[in-house]
């Protein structure tokens, strides 16, 4: 059971408090898009083995959004940022890339 | 035969004797016994039949990984099934019987099995019970489910209690023997927190048992004195019964406290869950001794030789007056040493090995007169219900007997395995130690946590070091090394324990006995006790393609069984990667998952259960309804009035007399639990136009409008009505189910999508209570409490208005879900109750009828409305249900559109919604499907819909239903087949899903 830190409010709770949401910094694709693009914002996401940004939502608290920058693999959180943001924040890139030099996610690195 | 020594037994009170019956036999034991020991005493060697061939089995181990000692304890409400009988304290007036045999334990006729053997190998369910397929339900599955299972489902309710604690600690260590001890002293002097959870009753392990010294103490003496400094420690907290049951991500562990198990009656829980979060966590959990694969190694009598040292020492139990020890390993002589010291005879040792020169041990045996036979093995066990006797043979061969000797027991060891489950849970790695042929915890790859820094540290035997000086020296570092990693140092340097014992020679792998041993043997030589797995089936296994461990393990059984493989694991692995031709490392493990050992279902549960296992929300007039004939129905956490039942009425007669009466006069509903959100802001109209797929933004103050939600993949999530409070305001009314989703659904697209519009949502829905007035009499009846102007003119259908009702201030939606003229008027929550009182007095003359969730039911379906989660199940889009007119075709954008755009939702072949009128009047089943032409790939008949609500209408008195139907809206007339469970068919007609009032004319009044 993992441990998180909520930016909004900045308590460190169990995971029961969070409830995960999936891959962070989702494109919206709406009316007008391709089959292509619509299916791969609807189905395509990434499931990394290393790092990966993802989506919680601090529900059992104080109900706001954000975003976690994590290790899949060995469960290390590298930091967690709010969700009013379209990337992660240099300090995040740069926590990760302390640990992972070289890391890429989608177009990040 | 076994029996009681004259000494001995360092944990009996011998001056407190118990009574306990097994299969009905009255016996005595002593405190300290466990349920092994005691039998032990009492000469019951066997105690129980295999899983699959019913042979006899007895006692091998004396812990958590006794594969056969599994019985039913107690009687009626307190009878559990396969309780361990080596780890279950005895307690006075303890009952236990024996498990999987029919009609006796001593006479079973499934032994036949046994005979059958050789026709039942390894897979033989995937290869018997597959063809021909038209008996997989009504033989196979009822011969499968006959002989599935061990040890029987109590029937009766649980009388005991069981809680959860939480706990917090720096560090933790699993384990209470001399390694734990010593690793949780190293930590607790640095100040840090820790907490030590020992499984059992007693503190130190086997170590006393194994002899040695600490300091120049006996083992004992030293952890007494350890356990002393310990407690008297502020920053120290130590648990015995508790086991380590799991580790998981970030350093939470679960532990598994048994409180009342050993005195049965006391108060308090009977067992208790620890939920513990720890920074560092040190793993001291000891090592297994491995048995021997030769042939019979499972007649009873034949146990490992730790576990018979263990009954000697512990219990003061000889197992056998003559006593065979057959070894690949020097610890095993402590047994023969042992029993020599005690009286006991030791025919011989054999040893597999071949040395070059005696150890210590070796020569304290042979100075004992027992003869040492190196090179030796057992080629089969004589005896059939209790050894009688051993072949031996040499290793090296094929198991030609060299001569027998004479014996009721038989004391195997194969070399000792660390405890690896716990490092292991949480992704910790292995490593394969040639020295010792075992998997030990691999430093390098810990289990990391938050940090991405390691959480966990092996100590003593479970870090594969099984020399006692060695233990003390390894725990000693690991635990300062926990602390550290916790972030504390120490203030004074502390000196870790010497400990002393004989060196010992090396030990040889032996994974088959004798090397050579043709099929008759290896089919007689079990890896798996429990579960009946033999060396031939894992090679078998290997043979048929079953290469991977797991797919190995899975097809075998192996280590499948109630003790998880903790004795047959690495035997079974070396037998496959011996059949491959491939090195233990690379052959592998299977995955090691919690729990450690079984923990009871009712300790997950812990103090969840009846009104505490999950929260009741009550709206304002819960107690009324409680206290006029409610019969509930459970709605998320809600308890909403199914109906309200009056003496000597059925439920049926009761859900109609209230559609009735509803419909002929008045009708009150409390619709308290609807989710009523709140979106308020300069882009409120903007932000609604997203989410439902009509316009909101054109909803004009005062008015309301009925709205869809659907989620991105297009399909419909929730429906509920709109009101426009003011410019800035809105109140979507969502589903019951709904409130809590609907508003989780808002803020993720709020605050992760649109975080610049300005809009802020509230949920509201327990602000206030909600009553729907409802009838042909609802107006005559608010008039009476008001005398604000509700006429159909100034609070037309579809408009809301704030008015003054009974001295309270009220707002009266004037919509309706039932299609009579109806107001939902909402109030201060506190308010609820009096409101609710003031419209039954002034009903009263109108017949005013308190009607329930299946009225509200009916009267929707006969006005042909949807309900979320009955005509929607997730796959659903407005489109199928003829919503099509809620949908707005201005807007260029709303959650789901472009998804209902796709191909698949533009098929016209997707099934749409219509109304169902049996032709007979009766009542069509619920989820019924109608058939079509011909069967589809599995020969399956062809479908072409299927019943979303039925219901029988009182107002029109005959089933009605609706239902989704290929090309349905097309159909209308056409007469479909539904066939019922018993093979017959109702025949229903296609027709306008609107049953009633097809005009409206009741509602806009």
């Amino acid at each position: 059971m993992l441990i998180l830190t909520c930016p909004v409010c900045g308590v460190t709770a169990e995971e029961t408090e969070f409830h995960g949401g999936g891959e962070a910094h989702l494109k919206r694709f709406g009316p007008g898009s391709s089959e292509g693009d619509f299916h791969d914002y609807l189905f395509s996401k990434e499931n990394p083995k290393g790092v990966h940004l993802e989506r919680w939502r601090h529900n059992n608290g104080c109900g706001k959004w954000f975003h976690a920058a994590r290790d899949t693999v060995t469960l290390e959180v590298y930091g967690t940022y709010p969700a009013q943001t379209s990337e992660p924040p240099q300090d995040i890139k740069d926590a990760i890339s302390a640990k992972r030099p070289g890391w890429t996610w989608r177009d990040f690195s | 035969m076994s029996t009681r020594l004259a000494t001995g037994g360092r944990l009996l009170d011998k001056s407190r004797q118990l009574k306990f019956a097994f299969n009905g036999k009255q016996l005595r034991g002593f405190a300290g016994d466990t349920i092994a020991s005691a039998l032990l005493a009492n000469d019951q060697m066997l105690i129980g039949r295999s899983f699959k061939y019913h042979r006899p089995r007895g006692v091998v181990a004396s812990g958590a990984e006794e594969p056969n000692g599994l019985v039913g304890m107690g009687t009626d409400d307190s009878f559990e099934p396969n309780q361990r009988v080596t780890t279950t304290e005895l307690y006075d007036g303890l009952t236990a019987s024996s498990q999987n045999h029919w009609p006796s334990l001593e006479f079973d006729v499934g032994v036949i099995n046994s005979k059958l053997s050789r026709f039942l190998p390894a897979g033989f369910y995937y290869k018997t019970f597959m063809y021909p397929r038209a008996f997989w339900k009504h033989v196979y599955e009822p011969i499968i489910r006959q002989s599935a299972g061990l040890g029987k489902a109590p029937k009766h309710r649980d009388p005991d209690t069981y809680e959860h604690f939480y706990a917090f600690t720096d560090v933790l260590v699993i384990g209470g023997g001399v390694a734990g001890l010593t690793a949780a002293r190293a930590a607790a002097l640095t100040g840090a927190r820790v907490m030590v959870i020992e499984q059992t009753a007693h503190w130190g392990g086997r170590a006393p048992v194994d002899g040695g010294s600490v300091d120049g103490q006996p083992v004992d003496t030293f952890i007494t004195e350890i356990v002393a400094q310990l407690d008297a420690m502020d920053n120290v907290t130590l648990r015995t019964r508790t086991m380590g049951a799991g580790v998981y991500d970030h350093g939470y562990v679960l532990g598994y406290e048994r409180v009342g198990d050993h005195q049965p009656g006391a108060a308090g829980p009977r067992h208790r869950l620890w939920r513990i979060r720890a920074t560092q966590i040190v793993t001291a959990t000891g090592a297994i001794e491995r048995p021997l694969s030769f042939a019979g190694n499972d007649v009873p009598g034949v146990m490992l030789a730790s576990a018979v040292r263990d009954y000697a020492v512990d219990y003061g139990v000889s197992v056998g007056d003559r006593t065979v020890v057959v070894t690949n390993n020097d610890d095993a002589y402590r047994t023969a040493i042992t029993l020599k010291k005690l009286g006991l005879d030791v025919p011989a040792i054999l040893d597999a090995r071949v040395t070059a020169q005696d150890s210590p041990l070796m020569t304290e045996a042979k100075g004992l007169g027992i003869t040492v036979m190196m090179g030796h093995a057992i080629s089969s066990v004589k005896g059939g219900k209790r050894v009688t006797g051993v072949a031996v043979c040499s290793q090296a061969g094929e198991g030609a007997v060299l001569k027998e000797i004479a014996c009721d027991a038989v004391a195997m060891s194969g070399g000792w395995s660390p405890v690896v489950h716990l490092w292991s849970h949480c992704g910790g790695k292995l490593i394969w130690d040639e020295a010792t042929a075992a998997f030990r915890p691999d430093a390098s790859k810990a289990p990391t946590g938050a940090t991405g820094e390691g959480f966990v540290l092996p100590a003593g035997a479970a870090n594969g070091v099984l020399h006692l000086g060695a233990v003390l020296a390894d725990s000693d570092v690991a635990g300062y090394a926990a602390a550290k990693a916790a972030g504390f140092t120490p203030k004074k340097p502390a000196k870790a324990p010497q400990g002393n014992a004989p060196d010992e020679a090396q030990m040889m792998p032996v994974w088959m006995m004798p090397q050579g041993a043709g099929y008759d043997k290896r089919s007689k030589a079990w890896l798996d006790y429990q579960n009946d797995v033999k060396v031939s089936d894992v090679q078998l296994a290997a043979r048929e393609g079953f290469e991977s461990v797991e797919h190995a393990k899975r097809y075998t059984t192996l280590g499948m069984a109630t003790d998880q493989g903790k004795l047959s694991n690495i035997n079974g692995l070396a037998i496959l990667s011996d059949t491959l031709n491939q090195p233990i490392p690379q052959t592998g493990t299977t995955t090691f998952r919690p729990p450690y050992t079984p923990i009871s279902m009712a300790s997950i549960a812990g103090e969840a259960r009846d009104e505490r296992f999950q929260p009741l929300r009550r709206t304002p007039m819960y107690d009324w309804h409680a206290e006029n004939g409610a019969y509930w129905e459970p709605v998320g956490h809600w308890r909403r009035p199914y109906c309200y039942q009056r003496a000597g009425e059925t439920i049926e007669a009761a859900v109609a007399r209230e559609v009735t009466a509803t419909r002929e006069s008045l009708g009150l509903l409390d619709a308290s639990t609807l989710g009523k959100l709140m979106v308020k802001g300069p882009d409120a109209g903007k932000f609604l136009d997203m989410l439902y797929t009509n316009m909101m933004s054109t909803l004009k103050p005062g008015r309301c409008r009925y709205g869809l939600m659907c989620n991105e993949n297009g399909f419909l999530i929730d429906d509920g009505v709109v009101a426009r409070i003011d410019d800035e305001t809105f109140l979507c009314h969502t589903t019951t189910g709904g409130a809590e989703s609907i508003h989780g659904h808002m803020e993720e697209w709020l605050q992760t999508e649109w975080w610049d519009w300005n809009v802020y949502v509230a949920n509201l829905t327990e602000e206030y209570a909600q009553i729907a007035v409802v009838g042909p009499r609802a107006r005559d009846t608010l008039a009476k409490l008001t005398g604000d102007d509700i006429s159909a003119d100034t609070l037309p259908f579809m408009a809301w208005a704030d008015i003054t009702l009974g001295g309270m201030q009220a707002r009266a939606y004037r919509i309706s879900f039932s299609g009579e003229l109806s107001y939902e008027i909402a109030v201060k929550a506190s308010e609820g109750r009096a409101l609710w009182d003031a419209l039954l007095a002034a009903g009263a003359e109108y017949n005013a009828t308190t009607y329930g969730t299946e009225a509200l039911h009916i009267m929707r379906a006969e006005k042909g409305f949807i309900m979320i989660g009955d005509e929607t199940d997730g796959t659903v889009i407005p489109q199928d249900l003829g919503l099509g007119w809620a949908i707005s075709k201005k807007k260029e954008d709303y959650l789901g559109k472009r998804a209902q755009a796709r191909s698949h939702m533009t098929d016209p072949k997707r099934w749409k919604l219509v109304g169902l009128e049996t032709l007979d009047g009766s009542v069509l089943p619920d989820g019924a499907y109608c058939t079509a032409d011909g069967t589809n790939d599995n020969g399956q008949r062809n479908v072409q819909g299927r019943v979303t609500s039925t219901y029988h209408s009182p107002t029109l008195g005959r089933g009605i239903a609706m239902g989704l139907v290929l090309n349905g809206p097309d159909r209308m007339g056409d007469v479909l087949e539904f066939p019922k469970v018993d093979g017959a068919a109702i025949k229903a007609k296609i027709v306008d899903p609107v049953f009633f009032d097809r005009e409206g004319e009741k509602q806009n009044v």
